[in-house]
């Protein structure tokens, strides 16, 4: 086991309990700062697969602009953690059947999916996930849904304003 | 790394945001977890991109075959941020007609 392998599982089970964490905390704070390790492990794997780039954004825009949003939400509506009403046991029980359920079919079907047999994934080399090809593929053949989405930017704040003025 | 792996990895979080999605009550929480299906896909995405690149750097040295998913992937996070903005801007307001973050508030959205 080479260490790029030791790597990928030390980041997969802390992202996979991190997710866990996520789910089963009570308090919407510790929540958020579960996701934020989430996040940091899914930059670690960016970082692995030599995307860094995403890896970089990754940590701007989720762990530090999406999550200090939640974050400032949570604070300001004050939520008493105590009046969170919960779900019934029977609910929670058929989300986690359906859920796992789930995922043991669509790995089932990974297992068997011969395309996808003996396919590597090229760690830590490759040029395609530093910036300057990423910049240059994104300004000569994207640059125009990339304007499109300044607009969709724009079309958030004012509906994000106008929702809260209410 | 076999591309396997990946598939698994990003699956199991997948799975995990579903199950929090179909079991929390508080609208914040199932908020996250959407966020957090989101990311395993971004993940695969780029997995994806560095297998096709792996396979195509042995035919032409110089390809950038599979940079397109990676501009996806920055595109998804454009997508996500500006959703985020609107999704919290409407708990906030259904926060302040309701006093509650309880999604059930919300089962009917008549009156």
């Amino acid at each position: 086991m080479n260490t790029l392998e030791i790597l990928f599982f030390a980041l997969s089970a802390f992202a996979i309990v991190s997710a866990i964490m996520v789910l089963v905390s009570k308090n919407p704070i510790h929540s958020v700062l579960w996701l934020i390790l989430v996040f940091f492990a899914i930059s670690g794997h960016y970082i692995l697969l030599n995307a860094q780039f995403l890896a970089i954004v990754n940590i701007i825009v989720y762990a530090g602009a999406i999550m200090v949003l939640f974050l400032f939400v949570i604070m300001l509506m004050n939520v008493k953690n105590e009046k969170e009403p919960q779900k019934k046991l029977l609910t929670k029980f058929i989300g986690v059947i359906s859920g796992g359920s789930l995922l043991v079919l669509l790995i089932s079907l990974v297992k068997q999916t011969s395309q996808l047999q003996g396919k590597q994934v090229l760690m830590k080399e490759g040029t395609i996930g530093l910036i300057h090809p990423l910049g240059k593929a994104l300004f000569n053949d994207y640059v125009l849904p990339f304007e499109i989405s300044s607009v969709l930017f724009l079309s958030a704040m004012v509906g994000a304003v106008i929702i809260g003025k209410k | 790394m076999p591309i396997q792996y990946y598939i698994f990895f990003c699956l199991t979080l997948f799975s995990i945001g579903m199950i929090g999605v179909l079991t929390r009550r508080n609208a914040i929480i199932v908020f996250m977890c959407v966020e957090l299906m989101l990311n395993a896909v971004n993940l695969l995405l780029v997995a994806f991109s560095k297998m096709h690149y792996g396979a195509a750097l042995q035919l032409a040295p110089s390809t950038t075959a599979g940079i397109d998913a990676q501009i996806f992937v920055f595109f998804i996070m454009v997508v996500a941020a500006a959703e985020v903005s609107v999704g919290l801007a409407i708990i906030v307001m259904m926060y302040r007609n309701t006093h509650s973050v309880d999604i059930n508030f919300l089962n009917r959205l008549k009156n």
